[in-house]
């Protein structure tokens, strides 16, 4: 079953297109990313989805429409918005109750046991605790929902590299089963794409780009180009230049990668370097050379 | 608190504890206890009115045995009027602290929740915006009065007390003052007062006060105040007349108006008689509870389709 299917999404506020109709399937048990610059309409996708404006076009998440059944799916459903959302005022300790209380699939004595991880005491409240704590809190709270989505919008903003690497392991080992679903947005690319199975770009409220991760690195090549070979590798219409290190650096779009290895070394792009080439191409020339 | 919560933590088990009436309560009382966390005035500003008072109510003591003995020509009426004086007072502050808890916290209650994004984590939760706003009116329309009249009559006994000792001690009899007094009566007074004058009379401006703070993106006091001023200046302007000025005013300061009695009265006085039948059958009290409502279904919508932040 898809856990969410999208037909025609759209929604304009006020003059601004945020999403122009976009058709969008993510089976369950998938991780995506969804990455995009900013204002390409990430949040308000997520928004949608998560029932918190209404839009046009059809949607349905985990079978429920999110806009009408909005508190019925808000039990399958969490998510972490952004850093700074959990209230500055709350204890440890009143967040872990109050979790208990209004959330029918929270289990406590799991988020004490990811909690115990951490350096984090029951009576801190959020105000006392730094940035990465907070989010470790969130993580917590959150991995201890037993729902069926999980949204994660740009979770780790703003985080030195030790929180970050360690929130992505914790979402893996801790919570992603394989039957879950997790959508993630996010600039800083190179962390998640090691761990996303499904990747799509967003520009400009229209997706640019959808692929599985395995899709991802059979289709796309990046060579080094010895500069003897560049004539022969421009004739095999790459989709992106870019200088590195003294060497051109060509991407490929579906050409073979034996065809490639004469011309240089290949390996698998990076997803930041395919985010520039599509989204570039994708600026300059209107019409997606990416798809 | 925590075997009670732990009862809950599984899926199945809340779903076996009959689910529909745990669906709509639990939320609902997991918020009202959630804004008593954050909004921790809420109680500590009464109790702590109420303690200060009371501090200097026992420093007035001192007079009493003297007052006390030049009155003993005294009518239960005369009796009355020389010593109700600092309860009735107490009763006024109590209210006044009600009313500025109940103003403070309405101007917030939906709005700081969307300054400080935190929002976006109540709305992570399965709680529904009707849930939210109606655990959040439940401070300016139960909890706060509530708090009120218990803090009140806790301090009107307390004092009653303290003065029944200081009597004693010195001889004196103290049984004219409970008699006098009439401490069950004034508290049935002070509830009622508290009821129809500070909740339902002035709940138009409390749910107005709710509405402002989930509509407006700054500044819900100028919002909330600036509008109504407006319009009875427009009225006096254009009309030379004040009736909505009138009208807002006498929303705001209680059922004065309402309720017939000798307005020399002090409401909690046992003299004092309530009217109930006139004040719940005047289509005034019911006009304002109606616009109460609306602003409140108003807030329940803005909460919902406003964009979170």
């Amino acid at each position: 079953m898809a856990c969410i299917e999208a037909r025609g999404l759209r929604k304009t506020f006020d003059t601004t297109v945020a999403l122009d109709g976009i058709d969008l399937r993510v089976e369950e048990g998938r991780i995506l990313g969804l990455i995009g610059p900013n204002g390409a309409g990430k949040t308000t996708a997520l928004n949608a989805i998560l029932g918190l404006v209404p839009y046009q076009g059809e949607l349905r998440v985990l079978g429920r429409d999110p806009w009408t059944e909005r508190d019925q799916l808000m039990r399958d459903v969490c998510f972490i918005a952004d850093v700074a959302v959990l209230p500055r005022w709350m204890k440890v300790s009143q967040a872990l109750e109050f979790m208990t209380g209004v959330h029918p699939r929270f289990d406590r004595a799991k988020a004490e046991g990811f909690l115990a991880k951490t350096n984090i005491q029951r009576n801190h409240k959020v105000r006392e605790l730094s940035k990465g704590m907070v989010v470790q809190l969130h993580l917590a709270l959150v991995m201890a929902i037993d729902a069926r989505l999980l949204v994660l919008d740009e979770p780790t903003l703003g985080l030195d590299i030790l929180y970050r690497k360690q929130f992505y392991d914790s979402l893996l080992t801790d919570y992603f089963d394989g039957t879950r679903t997790i959508i993630v947005t996010t600039h800083q690319v190179e962390e998640v794409q090691n761990v996303l199975t499904d990747l799509m770009f967003i520009d400009r409220g229209r997706i640019v780009l959808t692929c599985t991760m395995e899709e991802f690195e059979s289709r796309y090549a990046e060579v080094m180009v010895k500069p003897e070979q560049m004539a022969a590798a421009r004739a095999l219409k790459p989709i992106h230049e870019r200088q590195g290190l003294g060497r051109t650096v060509l991407l490929f779009d579906r050409v073979p990668r034996q065809q490639l290895a004469v011309l240089g070394e290949v390996r698998t792009p990076s997803i930041a370097d395919l985010f520039v080439a599509v989204l570039g191409n994708h600026a300059g020339q209107k019409q997606g050379a990416g798809l | 608190m925590n075997s009670q919560a732990n009862t809950f933590s599984g899926p199945l088990e809340s779903r076996a504890i009959s689910p529909a009436a745990t669906a709509a309560v639990r939320p609902f009382y997991w918020s009202i206890r959630r804004e008593l966390w954050e909004n921790r005035y809420v109680y500590l500003a009464p109790v702590g009115a109420a303690a200060l008072f009371f501090l200097g109510f026992l420093i007035t003591l001192v007079h009493l045995p003297g007052k006390v003995r030049g009155m003993e020509m005294f009518s239960p009426m005369q009796y009355r009027e020389a010593i109700a004086g600092p309860y009735d007072i107490m009763s006024g502050a109590m209210m006044l602290v009600g009313m500025l808890v109940s103003i403070f916290y309405c101007l917030d209650a939906l709005y700081g929740e969307r300054r400080d994004r935190s929002i976006l984590f109540w709305k992570s939760l399965p709680i529904s915006d009707r849930t939210t706003v109606l655990a959040k009116a439940t401070i300016p329309f139960v909890i706060v009065p509530l708090l009120t009249f218990v803090t009140g009559i806790a301090t009107h006994f307390l004092m009653l007390v303290a003065s029944s000792l200081v009597l004693l001690a010195n001889g004196l009899n103290a049984s004219e003052l409970w008699t006098s007094i009439s401490y069950f009566r004034m508290s049935w007074l002070l509830l009622y007062h508290l009821l129809t004058a500070h909740t339902l009379w002035p709940a138009p401006w409390y749910a107005w006060l709710l509405f402002v703070s989930a509509r407006v993106r700054r500044a819900p006091f100028l919002w909330a105040v600036l509008p109504p001023v407006a319009l009875a200046a427009l009225e006096k302007i254009t009309f030379h007349t004040s009736h909505l000025g009138n009208l807002f005013a006498e929303r705001f300061i209680g059922s004065v108006a309402t309720d017939s009695h000798p307005p020399e009265l002090f409401p909690t006085n046992p003299m004092f008689h309530i009217h109930a039948g006139e004040y719940f059958g005047s289509p005034g009290f019911w006009i304002g509870i109606a616009i109460a409502a609306a602003f409140l279904v108003a807030a329940v919508r803005l909460r919902r389709y406003q964009a979170p932040i």
